[in-house]
This record gives C-alpha cells, sequence and structure tokens, in this order.
C-alpha cells in the first residue's frame, strides 16, 4: 500500500490518494492535503471538513452532500463555491475519510 | 395480552409479521400495518418498460400475504409517541405497542428536485421505481424511435442501487431488437466519480459500459430539470440535454418519520447496525430501506435484517439484551441484457468479490456474467411470494459466507476465514 508524509507525519493512502486510515488524521495533515489540492482553507470549509469526519466516525459512511449541506448550514451552492470540480471527493480527501461509493 | 406492531407490510415487515407469528406465544398479539391494498414486487420493476411483465403480474392482494394469525390494520401510520409505546393513525385509535418494528421503506421524492416534476414530467421525464411510472415508460420506450436517452441518479442513497446500470443494459439489447439502436444514444448521469467504484467491481466489470455502448457522466450533481428545454443542469453548472429523461429521484423515509422528528436530514432512522435496533425509539427495531445503515436498500437486504431482527425480537420479548448479528450482508443479480446476469454478494467489511456462490441449484458466477445468474433472478419472482415472503427458509444465509469466493492479494491476512 502507498504511503505520503503530510505535515511530517506518514499516512497509508490507495491508489487516488485518500487515506486509508482515518485515524492518523490531524488538521495539520488535513491542512497539508488541501494546499496540496490548491485550496486555502477558511472556517466554512472547515465546518464541512469537521462534520465530514465527526459523522464517518459515527456512521461508518462518508455524508453525501445534502446531509452535510443540512448539518452544518452551509447551502449546496456555497459548497460548490468552496470546493469547486466535486466537493464530494475533495471534502472526502481532505477530511481522511474515503470517498463516496455505491455498493458496486 | 402483548402487542408486536409492525409497520410498513412490503418485504421486511411481511416477513418479520409472518415469522413471529410462528414464533410468539398466544400472549401476543402481531399486528402489522399497511394502507395499501396490494403488495408490489418491486425488482420486476426493471423489467416492464420493456414489456417483459404485464403489471398484474407483479402485484398481488396484500390480504393473501400474511399467515393466519397476524392482523392487519388498513391505516396510514402519522406519528409514533415513543415515550408512551404508541402508533399514531391518520384515521382511527391509536395503537400501544410493547415491542416495535419500522418497515415503512423508502419514499420517493422527485418534488425535491427543481423542475424534475413540471413540464415534461411523465410526457418525456419518467421515473421506473413506482408502478405507474414504469408503466408510462413502458408506453414512451415502445414509440421512441431515436434521440439522447438520459438515466440520471439525483442522489444516494437509492434503493437497488444497480438497478440504473440494469436499465441501461436492457434498455441496449431492447433497442437492439426493435432495429433503432444505432439512433440511440444511452447516458448515465450519476453523482459519484465511476460508474463501479469498488475496486473488484471495477476491474472485473469496467468492459460492460463499452460493450454496451453507454455514455458516462460523472460527478452529476442535478440541481435542476427543465423538461420543456430537455436538459438537466448540474451545481457545477454543466448542462446535459435529452430526448428521453429516465430519472431515479432522491430517496426519504416515511413522512411519520419526519412528522415524529425521528430520522436524519432524509428521514432515515438512525439504526443500530449490528443489533437493529433503534437508536432513538425505546423498544423498536428497524428493517430494510427506512434504516440508515452503510449497506444497499435491497430486498435482499430486508430479508437478512428480518432475520436478524426475529432472533433480537424474540430475546426482547424476554426482557434479555439483542445480540449484533447482522453483517450489512446483501446479495443482488445484475441483469446485463441479451439472458446474462452477475450475482453480487458482499457485507459492511467485504466488497463484492468473484468466484463462485454455491447453492443447490448450482453455482452462480460472482461479478461474472452467466445464463444461470438470469435464471436465477426470474425464479426470484416465485420465491418472493411462496418462500420469502411467507418466511420459509431460503438457502442463503442472513451472514455472508467466504466460501467460493477469490480474495485479492492484500485481504488475505485471514485465510482460515477464507476456508471455512
Ligand atoms: C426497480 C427496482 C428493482 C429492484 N430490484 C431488486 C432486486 O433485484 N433485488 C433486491 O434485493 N432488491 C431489489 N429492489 C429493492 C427492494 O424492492 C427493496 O429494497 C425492498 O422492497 C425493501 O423492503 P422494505 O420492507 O424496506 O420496504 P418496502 O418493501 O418498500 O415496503 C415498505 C412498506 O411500507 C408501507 N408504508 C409506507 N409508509 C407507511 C405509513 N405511513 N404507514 C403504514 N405503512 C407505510 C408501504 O406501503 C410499503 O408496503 C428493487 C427495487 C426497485 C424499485
Amino acid at each position: 500500500m502507498p504511503t505520503k508524509t503530510y505535515a511530517g507525519v506518514e499516512v497509508p493512502v490507495d491508489d487516488e490518494g485518500y487515506l486509508t486510515d482515518s485515524s492518523r488524521w490531524n488538521r495539520e495533515v488535513g491542512q497539508a492535503i488541501a494546499e496540496e489540492l490548491g485550496l486555502e482553507l477558511t472556517d466554512e470549509h472547515w465546518k464541512l471538513i469537521d462534520f465530514a469526519r465527526s459523522d464517518y466516525a459515527e456512521r461508518g459512511q462518508t455524508p453525501g452532500l445534502r446531509r452535510m449541506a443540512a448539518n452544518t448550514g452551509v447551502g449546496m451552492k456555497d459548497i460548490y463555491r468552496l470546493f469547486p470540480k466535486g466537493p464530494g471527493k475533495l471534502i472526502a480527501k481532505v477530511a481522511g475519510v474515503p470517498k463516496p461509493k455505491s455498493c458496486i | 395480552m402483548k402487542t408486536l406492531a409492525v409497520l410498513g407490510a412490503g418485504t421486511g415487515g411481511t416477513i418479520v409479521a409472518n415469522r413471529m407469528r410462528k414464533r410468539l406465544g398466544k400472549d401476543w398479539r402481531v399486528v402489522v400495518v399497511d394502507p395499501r391494498d396490494q403488495h408490489l414486487y418491486q425488482p420486476g420493476l426493471l423489467f416492464l418498460p420493456f414489456g417483459r411483465y404485464e403489471p398484474e403480474e407483479l402485484l398481488r392482494a396484500r390480504k393473501d400475504t400474511f399467515r393466519s394469525g397476524v392482523e392487519w390494520l388498513r391505516s396510514e401510520v402519522v406519528g409514533i409517541d415513543g415515550e408512551a409505546r404508541r402508533v399514531e393513525f391518520a384515521e382511527g385509535e391509536p395503537l400501544s405497542y410493547d415491542l416495535l418494528v419500522v418497515a415503512s421503506g423508502v419514499r420517493l421524492r422527485p418534488d425535491l428536485t427543481e423542475g424534475l416534476t413540471g413540464p415534461g414530467w411523465r410526457e418525456k421525464v419518467f421515473d421506473f421505481y413506482s408502478l405507474e411510472g414504469a408503466s408510462a415508460l413502458r408506453a414512451a420506450l415502445s414509440t421512441f424511435e431515436g434521440g439522447r436517452l438520459v438515466l440520471n441518479v439525483v442522489e444516494n442513497p437509492i434503493k437497488c442501487p444497480v438497478a440504473p446500470l440494469e436499465f441501461l443494459f436492457l434498455a441496449d439489447e431492447y433497442f437492439t431488437r426493435r432495429g433503432v439502436r444505432d439512433r440511440v444514444e444511452l447516458v448515465y448521469a450519476t453523482p459519484l466519480d465511476a460508474a463501479f467504484t469498488k475496486p473488484q467491481a471495477a476491474k472485473k466489470l469496467g468492459y460492460l459500459l463499452e460493450e454496451k455502448k453507454v455514455h458516462l457522466v460523472t460527478e452529476f450533481m442535478t440541481s435542476e430539470v427543465d423538461g420543456a428545454a430537455g436538459h438537466l443542469r448540474s451545481y457545477d453548472e454543466r448542462e446535459e440535454p435529452f430526448d428521453l429523461l429516465v430519472t431515479i429521484p432522491t430517496h426519504s423515509g416515511a413522512a411519520f418519520v419526519e412528522r415524529s422528528q425521528l430520522g436524519d436530514e432524509l428521514a432515515f432512522l438512525p439504526t443500530d447496525p449490528h443489533t437493529l435496533r433503534s437508536k432513538n425509539i425505546p423498544g423498536a427495531f428497524v428493517v430494510g430501506d427506512a434504516t440508515d445503515l452503510p449497506t444497499s436498500k435491497a430486498g435482499s437486504v430486508a430479508h437478512f435484517e428480518a432475520e436478524v431482527v426475529c432472533d433480537n425480537l424474540l430475546l426482547a420479548a424476554k426482557g434479555e439484551e439483542p445480540e449484533p448479528l447482522f453483517d450489512g450482508h446483501a446479495n443482488c443479480f445484475v441483469e446485463t441484457g441479451w439472458g446474462k446476469a452477475l450475482l453480487l454478494d458482499f457485507n459492511y467489511e467485504t466488497e463484492p468479490l468473484p468466484g463462485r456462490f454455491p447453492t443447490p441449484w448450482g453455482p452462480f458466477t460472482l461479478l461474472e456474467e452467466s445464463r444461470r445468474n438470469h435464471w436465477g433472478k426470474l425464479a426470484f419472482h416465485w420465491l418472493y411470494w411462496n418462500a420469502l415472503l411467507p418466511g420459509r427458509p431460503l438457502p442463503v444465509e442472513a451472514r455472508m459466507s467466504l466460501t467460493g469466493k477469490e480474495l485479492p492479494q492484500e485481504t488475505t491476512e485471514q485465510p482460515e476465514r477464507a476456508e471455512a
């Protein structure tokens, strides 16, 4: 399994660069992943990232965009403004949780 | 006299009611609530648009689906008072219960997408997850002479997540047989980043879209549908034109879940993933599509969950704690057209793997097309009415087995389980 180093922490990742062990994440790691993706994180970004993490920890699945919008108060249009080009995947990547998947 | 109340008599609720009637003593009433007179065999909706079933073939009088001794209340649930252990109805006296099972499935919510039910709805914009939608689509397909057919999954979760792909594979066969395939463009617009998102499935099945000439549009989150102009728009401002739109609308849980403020943002019920106990209704379990669990919303899952819930209801009736028996097991046939299908078998931990799935009728092929799988899928229609709903045993265990499955290199740390 490949690994990458963010903020001095070596983390295992899958072929697409998603963390495969969410417990190795910390906020500095998240910050470094965001920089690599060309994102400058604001408090609004963090609201979404923090929710994705706590929800994943509780339910074992990465939340969908509607669920994130409903639970953070950040609207759908704003989610796309904050994470243009695929917010579902980008938030998952920065938050160190799996990308949204189907059963197949 | 004690009461077990079961809300919803679809796949999961009917199995639970019938099995519990046999297993609980005469000191228990088993009351199942459902307002609709008929039970619909939903897997048949996939074939209906292509003229392979008549609507009547998919319906049975609900009264004939219950074992004797099960009481059916033909009412619509409008609320649950968890503290008072009472179910409320649109009309009539509330029902007090000792144990409760919520099995109210999903509601299709085209109303949650702007424009979806506007101009063109059921004229050139169709769903096939309802009997009305599938029937209207059948008429439209029979006169479709060419153009761009877009299948759009608005958002997840949806029930039977493979049905949209199956629809496209069957459409490829259907238009080929009608001699118009070269004039029809088939497009799959999905909010996910691929048609197959699990590594083994992607590896084994990637060829299918190419073979069936299905054009893939990924990460498409529909914000708006304009039926009159014939296009879909996404939140990132892409536009997909269509001559015929087949939509899988947003799914939500039942309205009473929302009204009683028991569900999540889409009214799915917070459920313990292994015991299937409700996280917020005392004395209640949840079965089938109504849960918020990270496994497929499918009839097979409702069936396996129903078995676990029955065991746990018996424990609860004795005042004992429920057992964490459910593993997320799902078992789904995927039609690929031209008389073939493949089989998926997976759970919370194990992605769909290739290999063989043994049964008394011979092995089905996992992640691989075969004719036997197709016959398995069709035979399931008979089994559904005659074995599954009455609660008779079927030769598929509630818990997933690794027997016959080929493990990928990286997950072979536990070979003793593979041989079990
Ligand atoms: C096109 C299509 C193809 C499919 N193919 C397959 C397949 O091949 N294999 C597979 O395993 N699954 C398949 N499924 C999925 C499967 O049909 C469902 O997952 C399964 O029926 C779920 O069972 P359930 O008991 O949770 O809900 P349902 O069977 O949907 O039952 C819910 C019941 O609750 C009742 N209800 C709702 N609201 C209330 C209320 N307020 N008060 C009282 N009662 C209420 C409804 O009337 C209904 O009878 C398919 C589904 C579709 C649409």
